[in-house]
């Protein structure tokens, strides 16, 4: 196993850990804005998970994933924001 | 050797994220955890796709990523700003050692406006004043 190896394991490790801490704050709560935040925070750790997929098995395609899925995570999370305010189509 | 310092970038990107995800879920309240999450972050997917960038230097693979790496970093303060916008006015509430509020009293949910900071600069000075008060005991 080359250093190269090690080290790429290890930061599958690390970003699993990560998910399952995000997945808490997800299900604890306690308010919607936090779970809006852990869902943001987990939208970036998938795509920290698919530049780790990437250099490991060598498939430089995936990254269109990563750009999509950054995309509407920026797209839910404003429209979660919106939605919290119950904002009456004011004009700001 | 590029290899290495790719493998190496992924790691300190990973440590990155995971404080954030740590920050995430030990802080105290939302405005602190997003603190947490929208730093730490971005930079850690910045830094792993940085990784990315270094480890195929492609002219195609290094230009998504980069591209990545910039729509992250133009996105992630406007959501930021509107969830933390969203949850004061929704009145989450703030973690009981918050030292300042700069928006105290001047919200009206009712007409959902915001009042002008007139009377903030006075309490502010009392503030000031009663905290040095010790001092200027000591020196009287």
């Amino acid at each position: 196993m080359s250093a190269f190896d090690f080290i790429l394991g290890l930061v599958f490790v690390i970003l699993s850990l990560a998910l399952l801490m995000a997945f808490v704050r997800l299900v604890r709560g306690p308010t919607l804005p936090d779970r809006v935040v852990a869902l943001e925070l987990l939208a970036s750790l998938t795509v920290g998970f698919i530049a780790a997929h990437v250099v490991w098995y060598g498939r430089a395609p995936l990254l269109d994933v990563a750009m999509v899925l950054a995309l509407t995570a920026f797209l839910a999370a404003v429209g979660f924001a919106r939605y919290l305010e119950r904002g009456e189509g004011r004009d700001d | 050797m590029i290899e290495i310092v790719s493998a190496l970038l992924m790691l300190l990107g990973a440590g990155f994220m995971f404080v954030a995800a740590l920050g995430v879920l030990r802080m105290p309240d939302l405005l602190t955890r997003m603190h947490a999450t929208t730093k730490a972050g971005v930079l850690g997917a910045g830094l792993m796709l940085l990784g990315v960038a270094l480890y195929f230097w492609d002219i195609g693979v290094t230009a998504r990523a980069v591209a990545i790496v910039v729509f992250t970093m133009l996105t992630a303060p406007v959501a930021a700003h509107a969830i933390g916008r969203a949850a004061y006015i929704m009145g989450v509430p703030l973690w009981r050692h918050t030292v300042k509020d700069a928006l105290q009293g001047q919200y009206d949910s009712a007409t959902h406006t915001l009042a002008a900071a007139e009377t903030v600069a006075g309490d502010e000075q009392e503030t000031r004043e009663s905290t040095h008060d010790g001092a200027g005991k000591a020196g009287r």
